[in-house]
Parts: structure tokens; C-alpha cells; sequence
């Protein structure tokens, strides 16, 4: 199992050729407390950087865009009823969907958990 | 000492049970003839389920109403200075004359020889609005600010249609802009293409020419800007768009400012937006209604959308339909003609100052933001250097290290009994608190909001945080859960 | 100047504190071709309140107000009677000179009321949400189809042949610039089912009406079925809103958005504005709603307050994405419904719809009788269509000649629907008398005399 980064702030954890993907606590905490999310269709093929889902706090809305290429296979339906779960645990329970990867090749330009600390760490 | 009262009221707050909660469905606060129990022509559509409203009568709605008012802030009741938004004096003159029943009691579609003195207002209404714009017609209809952004950038694709030029879809909007010019800009079907802004606050003139390509269609920018700045390359920008085949819309949303003093057509706008509700005093009513007319230039006038009003000589008619002088109107945007109501108002108002008043209203308020401004910079930080327009923007510089943000500011602000400025935006400047203190607010009311001001920029810089902590304290409510309100959205009383 | 509180005094002590010695040096920035050296040329200067309403009033004097003859003009803004005390208290300045409550701890009464109006609206048309207002009924009307067309993803929206020509025309420019397809069904006094055959798999929405242009009401039961059935929403329209008194709301027929003017609760004719645009749907649009939105939450001590919410849906956040570019919209006008609503409650709405009601089946009764007059409305609220022998704008104005303001041509709202050229649409409401109808009668008569 490996996590990867992407400058958009989203981390993306491989298991097989599915991975789960969520905005990073760096984000999170960036947006404040979270009121709503919008996650994509389970079923839809997406493409990497398509904006697949919508993440609100009260005075913001930022898109989420697709880390990789694939099919959406599962959604976290919890997240409709329990949008505080981005805030409280945005890497663990505040996952948004999963995908089936159509391109492993593509993960080879995200960045590890050591980039992208440093990665903040410039910003 | 703090009573819990054994009913909730304090003193003049009283309480405040929603209505739902106390009226009763079983009465009413009117009294109707009584029906004649004629068979009905319904088809069998009759209601079934009753709808669950209840009655309060005459004295209880009387209260009901009455105990909410002493809730809310309002310009009578003091400085109400709200960026952008031109919270100016209501003259109670405008609403005697918008009550006349010759105004309020005329239905839109009564035949035209029956409303000649509507018309008329109408006419003389767009007059004013031309002779101070400069510009060559008026299109009266839209709603309020936004409508008539609508207005201007459906007039804009309009003309470029005529011209052949379907495909061209891009709007240069500037970042500082307020948010209904993107959104006015999709809904009209243009893209947006964002423009940079310079370190002093005005459109950056190489970063526009940059992005002007051939599928330009227009830009819209504000000016005054929402810096409460003047662009003053204004008319270098207006020929660029020009020399790409596209129209300059302007929002006039802070007319206020140059009103009498500029006139619009000089400066090369092909569209701008006049908020009646802001410039010419009609009342904001906790949120509207407004009126938006637009003033266009030649090259617009013919594509306005219906209706309008033109005096032939024998009369005032409106012209209704898209035919004959109108066949290239782009259509029509509301039901009727527009906001008579908020007409007769701005027109009382701007008969009342007359040309020469006018003009004083911009200077003054031009005035009235500058003192505010300079009595405030050296312990406040204002977003740029210079003078301002009508309107002072500070950013939270002066707050760093304090623990206290601008939001908490602006709470504290509503203890020492202001209305909080505008604040967070324009988004181009890190916590932004824009100030527009309008002409009509005396020196003596300036003074006491400086030294309010300046007593909260010290104590914030003191770390004396009890007052923002938590902040408003002496408000009929405290801080409320926004978050809680977006989780778990209750938009209505349950059954 | 009266509304201008600084003196000379004040102005030269205050350019002092700003450092520069006259106003223009603060106007330096703007271009000095564009600035003016006096005040606007032909234009009048600073006049007293008195000279000001004497002039106003003047204008005022020249037209025909409806309390002042038998009146019968509808078509989307009807004269009823409104309460005194509506207008005395939208004239309290804590609620006529504030502004949209962003700063909700001291703006709890424009808030409160606005959830009481979300909840009358919802509970009058039979809808699980409605918005805080907007601009009008045509607007409303325009910005549903925009929405249903967002939440379907299709492009395609069907008008009825009911549907108030201004209520299409406003909704054509806003759909047409964004690739949205219209289909426009024939003006049909009776015009609602006839949509339903043309729905289709790539219909975001169709668009009917109750009570519609006509003043037909008609049962949408199954155009709403028919809809939900191939994918499509069903967006209900009226211009009456009393209406919903005495007749089924369009919510529980199952119209998905339910959209129309508010005018007639709380608001005078104005001459067409402002008015109050009523928006409500089902809960599982609300983040696909336009307009502002009151809604319940708790503060700092735990009591109930109101805050707006959902914000991120508008312009001033979501900017080019936002569901509407709506920004100000009715709130006063919102205030007054609200009022009113609240004088009437159910009890009284009931009465006074019913007297409605009674005052069109006698006027259509009494009109029927007119030889050549044929009454088109079968089933209605307080509105009719009726046919004449002649063209019905000249019609009109010879009635008012005669001083009766005796309905609205249909060809006023459409000039091009071919056959309608003679048909007059005519509203009562509780306000017209016996009397009025027997005056319309004398007039119609007497305006047809030679024609039969």
C-alpha cells in the first residue's frame, strides 16, 4: 500500500489497482470546517485533473479534481450526512471515492509524503 | 449583575416566538365580506389539504413585526458604512411620492392613455440618466445591479451577432472584481478570463492587452474599482477592447463617487449598470428591491432589450414589441417595465439635489472616505497608497500578531454601535475592510466612528482581546453557527 | 442641502486633516477629458420638497388609478386590497434602511422574517423549500429552467401554449445564450396536457401553467408523472398566487419547481414593479437552487437564531460557477407577503379566495350574456379569457374612454399568435363590486355596439 500526494492537495492511497483518494489535512484545515461534499458518480470514467467532486466549508467551494484516471467504483455515501468526518479526518474516514486505475503509469508523477511536506513547506 | 427573566424578554428586547409557534389557524387579522356560496368553477381542483398557515391578529402582528425590527441594524439608526454597497440616507420625500396612487395604484398594462404621467416619470427618469451619463439610450427594465449586468452583456453578444462574430466568447473580468460579473458573464454565456491587478490596485494595462485575443468579446470592470480606486487608464483599456472588435461594459455599482463630476460616455464605456439603490437613494429593504437600468452607447442602443418608452409628440407610448425601431432588440427581461416603484424614488431624489447637488453628493462622499482614511492610516493599514473615491480600504496588516482577525474586528465594531464594513473582499487584498462612509453621514458621526475605529486598532494592538474574543457582546445576539446552519440546513419551520 | 450634513466649514477642516487644499486634488486620477467643470448641463438644480411633490405629484394626476374605477385588469398583477398595516411596517426604518442581513447578530428580524416567508411559501404551493425571494415572477420563472436544466445535464425545455408570453420571453433570452433548446407550444386557452407528447429522453424540463395565462386551471398530476418518467423535471408557473387559497398547489401535483409572482400578497400594482418572485422545490435541489436562503441554526449561548446559509451556491462565492448571478433581490416586497400572510392565515387567504372566485363566475356569467361574447375559460380561479366580435385592443380603449379599465388584450403580451387578436383576458378579485360588473357589462356593450 503506498500514499501519494498531488499539488492540488489530494492525497491518493494505492491498493491493487484500486485506489481511495481524499483532500489532504493540509487542505482540510486550509477550508475550515466542512458543510458539504459532492462526490462523483459511482459508474463515471474520469480523467486526471477532471474536477470530480465539489468540497464546501461556509464561505468556500473548491473542486476536486481526479489524482488519476480510471472508473469510480465506490463513493463514501458517510460523508452526505456526515460532512465533519473532511474536517476530523481528512486522510482516514474522510475519504471521497475509489478508483479503478486504467493507467498505473500515472502515479509515478505524484509526489511521496516527503515531497510533498516539502512541497508545503515552499508554499 | 445578570437576571435570567422567567420569560425570556429583556426589557426593550422582547421576545421573538416565530409566528408558528403562537398564531393559531383558526383565526384571522381580517375581515372579508362574506362569500355568497355560488357554485364553484374549480373542475374539481379544489384544495384538499389545508396549507397550515396561521393568524395573527391586527395588535398581535402589530407586535410580532414590530419586536423583530428591534432586531436589526438599519441607516436611521446609524453609520451603516458597507463597501460597495452605498448605504446612504433614505429620503422620506421618495416614499410619499412612490405611494401616490396616480404611481402605486396603476396596473402595467392599463392602456397607455391611461398612464401618460407614469410614462412621463419614465422619460424624465432616463433623461437624467443620459444627460449624467452622457450616454446614448437607457435601457430601464432590469431588476437591480446584477440584472442589469445581465442586461449590458446580453446586449454586448447581441451586437456581436449582428456583427457576425458568434464565436467569440471571452470576457476579460479583473481579478478584484465583485463576484456577479463572473457570474453574470456564464449566465450570459461568455467565459471568463481572469485579468492580474498592479501592486498600486488598478487593472494591470500589459497583463489585459496580454490576454486580448480574437475571441475577446468584452471586459467588464468596475470603476471606481472595488479598491475604491479610479482607474485612471481607463481609457487606454477602453481603446484596447475597442481596437479587438469587443465592448466595455462598466459596473457602475460605485457611481456614487463620480456622479456629476465624470461623464461616462467620455471615457469610452459601451454599457454600465446604475443601482438606483445605491447612487439615487432608494431604500435597500433588508435586501432589495432594487433597479438596475443601463445606460448604452451608440453602438448598443439599437440592441436594448423591450420595453421603452418614447414620446412621439403625441404622447408617451411604450414600445412593447420586438418590431419596427425595436427589431433588433434582444428581447425582453421581465414582465413588465421595471421598477416603477424605485423610478419615482430616484427620480424625487435627483429633482430634489438637482445637477448642482449632485455633484456635491460625489464630492462629499469622495470627501467623507479621504477623512476617514487619513485619520485612520497610522494606526490602521491601508491597502494601497494615495487617495481613495468614496470608499477606504484598509488591510489586516496592522492586526498581525495579534490573534485578532478581521472578522473579530468587525464584530467589536458592531459593539461600539456600527454596522461592520464590508470585509474579505475585494479577495485581492488579505483580510480586507472596505469602508464607504456615503455623503450623508455628518463630521460629528465621522468623528465618533474614527475614534471607535482607532480605540479598537489599539486595544487589538494592546492584546486587550475580551472585546473581540466572542465578539458582538452587546448585541440582541451573540455570534451565531453558521457552520451548523450548512451542515444541517433547516430552511423552514416544520409541519 | 437638506440630505447633505457637512458645511463649508466642516469640508475645509477635513481637506486639512487630508492634507490637500481643494476637493479636485482627490479627483486627480480621473482622465480630465471626462471631467466636468460645473454641474451637468440642462439639467434642473437643487428644488425644495414642496417644489418636488408638486412636480411629482403633477405626473401622478395624469394617469387612472384602479381604486378610482371599475377595474379588471390581470394578466400577472392583480389589484387587491392590502392591509394598512403591511405598509406601516415595511416603512419602519429598522426594516426599509437595512441592508441584506450578512451580519446576522444584529439582523435577526430581517432573517426571522424572511424563514416565516420561506415557510408560508412552502407550506402555500406545497413544496419542501422555498428561497428568500426574487426579482419577480418572470425571473423566477427564467432561472427554473436554467436550473433544470443544470440538474438534468439535457438541454431541451418545453413551454406550454399557457405560459405568460412575458414569463417565455424572459426565460428564451436567459436559456437561448446558453445552448439551452426551447420548444414553444401554441398560445391554447386550454394548453397544459398538450406538452406531454412531447416529452423526451433528452428533455431537461417542460414548463406549464396554473392557473395559467387564460386563467385556466388544470390538473398537472400527470404531466408531472409524465416528466419524472423519461427524466425531465416539471417546472409549475402562475402569476396569481391567491390562487393557491382555494385551489390544489402545484407541489402536490407533483411540479418539481413551483415558481410564480408573489405580487398579490402584500404588494400594490406599482405599475409592474417591484414585485416578489416566489421560488420553492424538493429538498434534494436545495444546493441547485438560486436566490438567498434564511436558515435556522443556534448562537453563541445556545439560543435560536437565523443566519443566511447555503452561500456557497452564489455569486459572491462560487463567482462564474454560481447557480445565479442574483444578488439584491425582493426582500421588502418579500416583508410585505409575509405581513399579509400573516393578517390572512389560512382562514382569512380562504375568504378572501373564495370571494375572488365568486367575483370571476359572476363577471364571466355576466359577460357570457353579451350577444357575441363568448367566455373561453372553462375551469378558473379569478381570471377568464373571453372572445369578441372585434378586435379587442380597440375594445379596450374605448372602455376606458368611457372610464372602465375593462382587462388586457391578449395581443398586448403576443402580438403574433394568430387568432387571438379578439381575445380579451379579464380578472376579478375581491375588490370588484356588483356594481363595477354591471359597469363593465354597460361598457363592453356599448364599446361592441354596431360590431354584432
Amino acid at each position: 500500500m503506498t500514499v501519494k500526494f498531488t499539488q492540488e492537495h489530494e492525497w491518493i492511497k494505492i491498493e491493487g489497482d484500486v485506489a481511495s483518494f481524499g483532500i489532504t489535512a493540509y487542505a482540510a484545515e486550509q477550508l475550515g470546517d466542512v458543510v458539504y461534499v459532492e462526490l462523483p458518480e459511482v459508474g463515471k470514467t474520469i480523467k486526471t485533473g477532471d474536477a470530480v467532486a465539489v468540497v464546501e466549508s461556509v464561505k468556500a467551494a473548491s473542486d476536486v479534481y481526479a489524482p488519476v484516471s480510471g472508473e469510480v467504483v465506490e463513493a463514501n455515501d458517510e460523508l452526505s450526512a456526515s460532512p465533519e468526518k473532511v474536517s476530523e479526518d481528512a486522510e482516514g474516514a474522510g475519504w471521497f471515492a475509489k478508483i479503478k486505475l486504467s493507467d498505473a503509469s500515472e502515479l509515478d508523477g505524484l509526489m511521496d509524503e516527503a515531497a510533498y511536506k516539502a512541497f508545503l513547506e515552499s508554499l | 449583575m445578570t437576571i435570567e427573566t422567567f420569560t425570556g424578554a429583556k426589557a426593550l428586547l422582547q421576545k421573538t416566538e416565530l409566528l408558528f409557534e403562537y398564531g393559531s389557524v383558526d383565526k384571522t387579522g381580517i375581515d372579508t365580506a362574506k362569500p355568497e356560496g355560488l357554485a364553484d368553477s374549480l373542475g374539481g381542483l379544489k384544495r384538499k389539504a389545508k396549507p397550515k398557515l396561521p393568524a395573527l391578529t391586527e395588535p398581535e402582528a402589530m407586535r410580532h413585526y414590530i419586536r423583530l425590527s428591534q432586531r436589526n441594524y438599519a441607516i436611521d439608526l446609524g453609520m451603516f458604512p458597507l463597501g460597495s454597497c452605498t448605504m446612504k440616507h433614505n429620503p422620506r420625500l421618495n416614499e410619499a411620492m412612490a405611494r401616490l396612487p396616480g404611481f402605486s395604484d396603476i396596473h402595467p398594462l392599463q392602456p397607455q392613455s391611461t398612464v401618460q404621467g407614469a410614462l412621463e416619470l419614465i422619460n424624465s427618469l432616463s433623461d437624467w440618466l443620459l444627460k449624467l451619463t452622457g450616454m446614448k439610450a437607457v435601457a430601464m427594465s432590469p431588476k437591480a445591479g446584477a440584472h442589469g449586468e445581465l442586461c449590458g452583456m446580453l446586449a454586448i453578444r447581441a451586437a456581436l451577432d449582428a456583427r457576425g462574430l458568434q464565436a467569440r466568447k471571452k470576457v476579460l473580468v479583473p481579478k478584484s472584481a465583485h463576484g456577479t460579473n463572473p457570474a453574470t458573464a456564464a449566465q450570459a454565456g461568455f467565459e471568463v478570463v481572469e485579468v492580474a491587478q498592479t501592486a498600486d490596485g488598478r487593472v494591470d494595462v500589459d497583463d489585459f492587452k496580454a490576454k486580448i485575443t480574437e475571441d475577446t468579446a468584452a471586459c467588464m470592470i468596475t470603476n471606481p474599482n472595488t479598491c475604491g480606486l479610479f482607474e485612471h487608464q481607463i481609457k487606454e483599456i477602453a481603446d484596447l477592447i475597442h481596437a479587438a472588435g469587443g465592448y466595455f461594459y462598466c459596473d457602475g455599482a460605485n457611481f456614487n463617487a463620480i456622479v456629476g463630476k465624470v461623464r461616462v460616455a467620455d471615457l469610452g464605456v459601451d454599457a454600465m449598470h446604475i443601482n438606483l439603490h445605491k447612487t439615487f437613494s432608494t431604500p435597500h429593504g433588508g435586501g432589495g428591491p432594487g433597479s438596475g437600468p443601463v445606460v448604452l452607447s451608440a453602438a448598443l442602443a439599437p440592441f436594448a432589450p423591450v420595453p421603452w418608452v418614447v414620446n412621439d409628440g403625441d404622447g408617451f407610448k411604450l414600445i412593447e414589441h420586438k418590431e419596427g425601431e425595436a427589431s433588433q432588440a434582444f428581447g425582453r427581461m421581465v414582465a413588465f417595465q421595471g421598477q416603477m416603484g424605485m423610478y419615482v424614488r430616484a427620480l424625487s431624489y435627483m429633482m430634489s439635489h438637482g445637477a448642482d447637488g449632485l455633484k456635491q453628493v460625489s464630492e462629499d462622499a469622495v470627501l467623507n472616505a479621504n477623512y476617514i482614511l487619513a485619520s485612520l492610516k497610522d494606526v490602521m493599514t491601508p491597502a494601497f497608497d494615495g487617495y481613495c473615491m468614496h470608499e477606504a480600504l484598509f488591510d489586516d496588516e496592522f492586526l498581525e500578531g495579534t490573534g485578532v482577525t478581521t472578522l473579530d474586528f468587525a464584530k467589536a465594531m458592531i459593539d461600539e454601535g456600527f454596522h461592520p464594513m464590508t470585509m474579505y473582499f475585494p479577495l485581492v487584498v488579505h483580510g480586507a475592510m472596505l469602508i464607504e462612509p456615503t455623503e450623508t453621514e455628518s463630521k460629528h458621526t465621522l468623528d465618533d466612528f474614527i475614534k471607535s475605529m482607532r480605540g479598537l486598532a489599539e486595544a487589538a494592538k494592546s492584546n486587550d482581546k475580551s472585546r473581540f474574543d466572542h465578539a458582538p457582546h452587546l448585541a440582541p445576539s451573540k455570534r451565531l453557527d453558521e457552520t451548523l446552519a450548512a451542515r444541517k440546513p433547516i430552511l423552514k419551520m416544520a409541519d | 442641502m437638506r440630505y447633505l450634513p457637512l458645511n463649508d466649514d466642516d469640508r475645509k477642516s477635513m481637506l486639512e486633516t487630508i492634507g490637500v487644499s481643494n476637493i479636485d486634488e482627490l479627483f486627480k486620477d480621473i482622465p480630465e477629458s471626462a471631467r466636468l467643470d460645473g454641474p451637468v448641463r440642462d439639467l434642473p438644480l437643487v428644488q425644495s420638497e414642496m417644489a418636488v411633490a408638486r412636480a411629482l405629484g403633477k405626473m401622478a394626476g395624469k394617469n387612472i388609478p384602479a381604486a378610482n374605477v371599475p377595474f379588471f385588469c390581470g394578466a400577472g398583477a392583480y389589484k387587491h386590497h392590502v392591509p394598512a398595516t403591511v405598509d406601516h411596517i415595511i416603512q419602519r426604518s429598522e426594516f426599509l434602511t437595512s441592508y441584506t442581513p450578512y451580519q446576522p447578530e444584529i439582523a435577526q428580524g430581517t432573517l426571522q422574517s424572511l424563514f416565516e416567508f420561506q415557510t408560508q411559501v412552502a407550506r402555500l404551493l406545497d413544496c419542501d423549500v422555498a428561497n428568500a425571494s426574487m426579482y419577480d415572477g418572470s425571473t423566477a420563472c427564467a432561472e427554473a429552467v436554467v436550473m433544470a436544466a443544470r440538474v438534468t445535464k439535457r438541454k431541451k425545455v418545453i413551454f406550454s401554449g399557457g405560459i405568460h408570453p412575458h414569463y417565455f420571453a424572459a426565460a428564451h433570452i436567459l436559456a437561448d445564450n446558453i445552448g439551452i433548446e426551447i420548444v414553444a407550444l401554441d398560445p391554447a386557452i386550454d394548453g397544459e396536457k398538450a406538452v406531454t407528447q412531447h416529452i423526451d429522453n433528452e428533455t431537461a424540463a417542460v414548463v406549464v401553467s396554473c392557473p395559467n395565462v387564460f386563467g385556466t386551471i388544470t390538473d398537472l398530476s400527470e404531466i408531472a408523472a409524465a416528466a419524472t418518467e423519461k427524466g425531465a423535471l416539471s417546472i409549475g408557473v402562475f402569476t396569481e398566487v391567491m390562487a393557491f387559497g382555494l385551489i390544489e398547489p402545484l407541489g402536490a401535483m407533483g411540479i418539481d419547481i413551483v415558481v410564480g409572482e408573489g405580487q398579490s400578497i402584500g404588494n400594490a400594482l406599482n405599475f409592474g414593479g417591484p414585485y416578489v418572485g416566489l421560488f420553492a422545490t424538493r429538498e434534494k435541489f436545495i444546493r441547485q437552487m438560486p436566490g438567498r436562503l434564511a436558515g435556522q441554526t443556534v448562537d453563541l449561548d445556545g439560543n435560536r437564531g437565523f443566519v443566511l446559509t447555503l452561500s456557497t451556491r452564489e455569486q459572491h462565492i462560487r463567482r462564474e460557477k454560481a447557480t445565479s448571478n442574483i444578488c439584491t433581490n425582493s426582500g421588502l416586497c418579500a416583508l410585505a407577503f409575509t405581513i399579509h400572510m400573516t393578517l390572512l392565515g389560512e382562514k382569512g387567504l380562504e375568504q378572501t379566495a373564495i370571494l375572488n372566485h365568486e367575483a370571476a363566475i359572476k363577471t364571466a356569467k355576466a359577460l357570457g350574456a353579451i350577444v357575441g361574447v363568448e367566455v373561453l375559460t372553462k375551469n378558473f380561479f379569478n381570471e377568464i379569457a373571453v372572445k369578441l366580435p372585434v378586435n379587442a385592443t380597440e375594445v379596450v380603449q374605448k372602455m376606458a374612454d368611457a372610464g372602465v379599465l375593462g382587462g388586457v388584450p391578449f395581443s398586448r403580451l403576443n402580438k403574433d399568435a394568430q387568432g387571438f387578436e379578439n381575445v380579451l383576458l379579464i380578472a376579478a378579485t375581491e375588490v370588484t363590486t356588483d356594481d363595477d360588473i354591471a359597469e363593465l357589462v354597460t361598457a363592453l356593450t356599448n364599446a361592441l355596439k354596431g360590431a354584432i
